[in-house]
């Protein structure tokens, strides 16, 4: 149960953290058009600043992410797919640039750690549980016939005890 | 055998650790090497009337470097380039990027000129498209306008020295896109 209760606390310090990640969106200044705008945030939402690694260009004031956003912001007017967009971006900043890697043989371990290392706390976790409860099953067992008389002989002389 | 698994699970955190402090997380792979570089004609920084495209220099070996007055690091690599342009091993063209001309050309005049000619990307579009996100950048680009290697941040000796100028060499001598020997390879990785 302290396990579990301690499990739950790393939880909800990981929900915490993202917090400040969500609340950061709205920095983002909006330009004349806002419908125009929209799209354009959903795929800079998508592209990572280069200059200031953990932050998408959404979120960066950097001046390359300025740039960039631009650029987006052209490319938009222009009717290019968010798809389009973000291939020419991988085209010249390389698979990098995009905020979510893709799937592929050098990012599987990125993708499937976390849940690798999930099934091996978990396991871990269900042993150690297992073998906690063979350990204290074995000394909740029945007592004895004999063990059970030396407990009633026991009280009895504390009775008597008590009572003299 | 108590100690073998920690033992063991620490010996596999520190490799981790090993070897993650020793890459460079500020260096993203560039996707153009062995690409043909980006198009482009531009503005001579020196004279506005005449412009440059990356298209005149097809049948040499160059170096195409990124680089603005407002940019520190380019100062630190600068009196390389320089000297490097006195050696005269092979032509430096500068891409000044989103700089002011008056402040480019007092840089020059004052710090010396590497450069057979600077074009001038204002609003950064070229960068762009040469994925320039940290000026200075340097881009090796062969005979048929392919690059072939590119040098991120300042441009130091060794790297010149071990890297730089044995691959032009080899670049210089090779009739088609050959590959690039392994020395070669193993000094600019």
């Amino acid at each position: 149960m302290r396990l579990m209760s301690s499990l739950s606390a790393v939880f909800a310090a990981v929900l915490l953290l993202q917090v400040p990640l969500l609340a950061a969106k709205e920095a983002v200044p909006m330009a004349k058009d806002p419908v125009l705008e929209k799209i354009v945030n959903e795929i800079a939402d998508e592209l990572r600043c280069l200059v200031c690694q953990n932050q998408t260009i959404a979120d960066s004031d950097a001046d390359l992410a300025v740039d960039l956003k631009s650029q987006v912001r052209d490319m938009v007017r222009e009717g290019k797919t968010q798809d389009e967009i973000i291939d020419y971006m991988v085209q010249r900043y390389g698979d990098f640039i995009r905020y979510r890697p893709p799937m592929k043989a050098s990012t599987y371990l990125l993708w499937v750690g976390p849940f690798l290392l999930l099934f091996v706390g978990l396991t871990v976790l269900i042993l150690n549980l297992r073998k906690r409860r063979l350990l204290t099953g074995e000394q909740d067992a029945a007592l004895s016939p004999e063990e059970s008389d030396r407990l009633t002989q026991l009280l009895k002389t504390e009775k008597e005890k008590n009572k003299s | 055998m108590r100690f073998l698994l920690p033992l063991g699970l620490f010996t596999v955190i520190v490799g981790f650790l090993w070897v993650g402090l020793s890459l460079n997380p500020s260096e993203v792979p560039s996707p153009f090497i062995g690409k043909p570089a980006p198009d482009f004609t531009l503005q001579q920084l020196h004279d506005p009337q005449k412009t440059f495209s990356n298209k005149d220099m097809l049948g040499k070996v160059w170096m195409f470097n990124v680089w603005a007055s407002w940019c520190v690091a380019c100062r630190q690599e600068h009196p390389l380039l320089v000297q490097l342009s006195r050696a005269q091993l092979f032509p430096v063209v500068g891409l000044n990027y989103k700089d002011e001309r008056e402040n480019a050309l007092h840089w020059l005049r004052e710090d010396g000129d590497p450069y057979v000619l600077s074009v001038v990307d204002k609003k950064g579009n070229i960068g762009i498209d040469y994925g320039v996100y940290g000026v200075p950048e340097s881009f090796v680009i062969d005979k048929l306008g392919v690059i072939r290697h590119k040098v991120i941040g300042p441009l130091g000796p060794a790297e010149l020295q071990d890297c730089v100028i044995p691959l032009v060499r080899e670049l210089e001598k090779a009739t088609a896109e050959s590959p690039i020997s392994d020395e070669v390879k193993k000094a600019c990785a």
